[in-house]
């Protein structure tokens, strides 16, 4: 195999890593603060549409992130709505979400398909660094996004490790009651939690139509969402965690159009002879493996997910 | 408004409270002088835990007023209810138990920006100030029921609060933390705030508090200036309106029968993977009841586990009439004549959001059915049963569970662990948090197991019910039976240094 194709190959494991990370710290914001949202794949969908359509008539790519944030923070305020201000179930709103988002985009997208924008994310050859061979090509010729990325990954970690808000935010993740009755707003935490999780998850929907598969048509997220949300399950809730199993998930994401052409072995296994369709389900596969690790680990003292995960709120209920 | 008030620390007039089906509250009253500390006092339903809850604005009342400081207040959350200085310690504590004791008790009132050093000294100053002792350190799923109360009591001085709630605060204490307890609620009170007391032990009650008031159905019936000039008969007619109440006495001695249920060897582990039980041997025989006493946390609860199979001993034998149960489940347990009141009545013991109905016949339920399906008619005829049997104030059968008040839960929860006469009953905590008469009620039932064959194995932090009650008395002390005695010749003292672990040779 080329030394190109290689090169290639983990440029493609940052990109993904990226599209996975900015939609699962969306989720992994919500979840700490209490709320499950299965809405992941209908979000990104939506972002993605409007984030196109909008780069298509503005030309500008940073107009059309930011204008898929905000689609994708009315659509997760919806969730936010219907879970934690009316108090319905969490699983069957974030699923309606999903199917819901994936329709509307269909929708909302039928007029835009096929078309091509003119401006889209470029590479930022960051000066002195992207001709480093290798680790210069692979970090440091990318598109702004996945610098943006990282820096929203470490303005979460420290919200919620070192500010009265994250301290808020994860007690109303583990106690809904606790957190009212110390004087926080649970609804306005939780609510205020899903719909920046949504935005995430609009802007990782624009990087997938503005970037990485230039255009819209429908099935364009192709369950990423779905592997956002077993990412934070992977990532056991932490910021940083979830950054190194976004780079193993991008790179499962990155290997699968490309294993067909890899002509080596490895361990005794011919590369090209292991089916694509095999590779997809491997993140979930770690997922459940993680999980089962969890649960054996945390037997002797509470578990890392949060503990009123799914858990509807209402103050005079008992 | 009325001239009087601002010497009240609270007022709270006609307070009127209604849920669905119950009307909690009916124009109750409650009104506490700064500088005081005052019991507020009623049986299991008596709307006290809906009063304080008025209070510290969880609930908003259907009418009446809240005043506080002389004040009208109008709250809407309890962040309204915190700014006007109203401190409360929940019935079931607000911790949360992931993070730390710092954590817990600036959460609501930190910095923007946390610097944990500098929160972690501030609240060591200020346990230190009140003589509470806490690792600020700590994260709080580590800490025992009685340290945890203290981190709520550092939580409502942490925000500076003029009122003091405390809603059966003594309920998980052991008898020299509630002393303390008491001491440092008087320490407050000099300090110029009140403190609104709330427990079914009366003879704590009047050892603590200054005044009183006793809610009974909704209604203030009465309040009383100075709890030194009232007897506790006195008090105790105040609550339930009649003067029945105290411990049933045990009727004549029975010839203990054949064993029912051992223990050999047996040793285990508590959830936090400590070793909780270190070879315990025992044994109870029909006709007798046998006590477990010991301060909380010493093995009891892992000991009632391992008994009923939710807990696997990582050695020993258990057997139930004679028969190894060490590896049976559950289920196959209760079908040998084993039956279990949990410590834990609303999650162990219950299914909340079942219906009475469905809660009584989840033990018996194959009595119920015919080939694969239930009969409907037959589980409400068995659960009406067990609610006529064993004086079960309830609404509507299929109502969800937990609407019904402490006392009710546990009666019917024992009468459906009763149902198929079982040969043992293990009874874990069952008269805690009881009003007089529902622990007269339990404590009969016991008794009459007793009398009609069961061996009772009754863990309870009550000494007093333990004596009364018991035939033998097993001491636990950090995991071990350190000592067996007889109930009615033992001296007091002796008992006590058994707890603490003090065992004469
Ligand atoms: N959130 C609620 N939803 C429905 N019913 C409730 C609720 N809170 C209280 N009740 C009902 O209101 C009545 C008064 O309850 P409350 O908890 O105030 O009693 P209490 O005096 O504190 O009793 P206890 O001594 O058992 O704690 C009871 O019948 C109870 O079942
Ligand atoms: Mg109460």
């Amino acid at each position: 195999m080329s030394e190109d194709a290689l090169i290639g190959l983990f440029v493609a494991t940052v990109q993904f890593g990226t599209l996975v990370f900015l939609a699962a710290l969306g989720e992994l914001i919500a979840e700490r603060s209490g709320v499950l949202n299965l809405g992941v794949e209908g979000m990104m969908a939506m972002g993605a549409v409007s984030g196109f359509m909008v780069g298509l008539e503005t030309g500008s790519p940073w107009a059309a992130f930011f204008a898929a944030a905000a689609v994708g923070a009315l659509v997760g305020g919806f969730h936010a709505l219907v879970s934690v201000v009316l108090g319905a179930d969490q699983v069957v709103s974030g699923l309606a979400l999903t199917i819901g988002g994936l329709g509307l985009a269909a929708y909302v997208g039928r007029n835009v398909v096929g078309e091509r924008p003119e401006t889209l994310f470029t590479d930022l050859g960051i000066a002195g660094l992207a001709d480093i061979p290798w680790i210069g090509e692979i970090f440091f010729d990318q598109p702004p996004v996945v610098y943006l990325a990282v820096l929203l990954g470490l303005a979460v970690w420290f919200v919620l490790a070192r500010t009265r808000l994250g301290l808020a935010l994860r007690a109303a993740g583990e106690s809904a009651p606790t957190t009212d009755t110390a004087g926080h707003s649970v609804m306005a935490l939780r609510s205020g939690a899903v719909m920046v999780g949504g935005a995430f998850a609009g802007a990782a929907g624009s990087f997938l139509s503005l970037y990485m598969a230039p255009g819209w048509v429908e099935g364009t997220v192709a369950g990423r969402g779905w592997i956002a949300v077993a990412l934070v399950i992977f990532g056991a809730w932490r910021p940083g965690r979830l950054a190194l199993g976004a780079l193993l998930f991008g790179f499962t994401l990155a290997l699968q159009p490309r294993l067909q052409s890899f002509d080596i072995e490895l361990l005794g296994v011919q590369l090209n002879s292991i089916s694509p369709a095999l590779l997809g389900i491997l993140p979930f596969v770690l997922t459940v493996v993680v999980l089962v690790i969890i649960s054996w680990r945390y037997r002797h003292r509470p578990s890392p997910a949060p503990a009123a995960l799914g858990l509807p709120y209402r103050r005079e209920e008992r | 408004m009325a001239s009087s008030d601002a010497d009240h620390a609270v007022w709270l007039r006609g307070i009127e409270k209604r849920f669905p089906g119950v009307i909690a509250c009916a124009g109750a009253e409650l009104r506490v002088r700064p500088g005081t500390i005052h019991a507020l006092l009623g049986e299991n339903g008596a709307g006290k835990t809906t009063m304080v809850n008025v209070l510290a604005g969880v609930y908003r009342p259907d009418g009446g007023e809240v005043w506080v400081n002389g004040q009208r207040r109008f709250f809407q959350s309890p962040a309204d209810a915190i700014a006007a200085g109203v401190g409360m310690v929940y019935q079931e504590f607000r911790l949360v138990p992931t993070l730390t004791v710092a954590e817990n008790i600036v959460l609501g009132s930190a910095p923007r920006l946390l610097r944990s050093a500098e929160i972690e000294e501030r609240v060591a100053e200020l346990s230190a100030a009140y003589g509470m002792a806490a690792d600020p350190t700590r994260p709080v799923w580590q800490l025992s029921m009685g340290e945890r109360q203290r981190v709520e009591i550092l939580k409502a001085l942490w925000r500076n609060a003029s009122v003091l709630v405390m809603d059966e605060p003594t309920a998980v204490l052991t008898p020299g933390e509630a002393a303390e307890l008491g001491a440092a609620l008087r320490a407050m009170a000099d300090d110029g705030r009140s403190v609104i007391y709330i427990s079914h032990k009366l003879d704590q009650v009047v050892a603590f508090c200054d005044e009183a008031t006793v809610l009974r159905q909704g209604k203030t019936v009465a309040t009383v200036d100075d709890l030194q000039d009232v007897d506790l008969t006195e008090l105790a007619e105040l609550m339930v309106g009649s003067s029945e109440g105290g411990y049933v006495d045990r009727p004549p001695d029975l010839e203990a029968g054949p064993e029912v249920l051992s223990l050999q060897g047996v040793s285990a582990l508590n959830d936090r993977g400590l070793p909780a039980l270190v070879d315990i041997n025992m044994t109870v025989h029909s006709h007798e009841i046998v006590g477990i006493v010991g301060v909380s946390g010493n093995g009891q609860k892992e000991l009632a586990e391992v008994i009923n199979g939710l807990r696997r001993p990582t050695q020993g034998r258990v057997t139930v009439k004679q028969q190894d149960v060490t590896d049976a489940s559950p289920g196959d347990r209760y079908r040998l004549g084993l039956a279990y009141v949990p410590e834990d009545r609303l999650g162990v013991g219950l299914a909340p959001k079942m219906s009475v109905v469905d809660n009584s016949i989840v033990r018996s339920y194959r009595l119920q059915r015919r080939g694969l399906m239930l009969v409907m008619a037959k589980c409400v005829k068995f659960c009406q049963g067990l609610v006529e049997r064993f004086g079960v104030r309830t609404g509507r059968l299929n109502d969800p569970i937990a609407g019904l008040s402490g006392g009710n839960l546990q009666r019917l929860l024992l009468g459906r662990e009763l149902a198929e006469q079982p040969a043992v009953l293990v009874a874990a905590q069952p008269t805690r948090g009881l009003d007089v008469q529902g622990v007269a009620a339990i404590q009969s039932h016991l008794v009459d197991q007793r009398s009609e064959g069961v061996g009772v194995l009754l863990i309870s932090e009550d000494l007093d019910e333990l004596l009364a009650l018991s035939d033998r008395l097993l001491v636990m002390y950090e995991g071990r039976v350190v000592s067996e005695l007889a109930p009615d010749v033992t001296p007091r003292s002796v008992i006590g240094e058994a707890m603490a672990g003090q065992v004469r040779a």
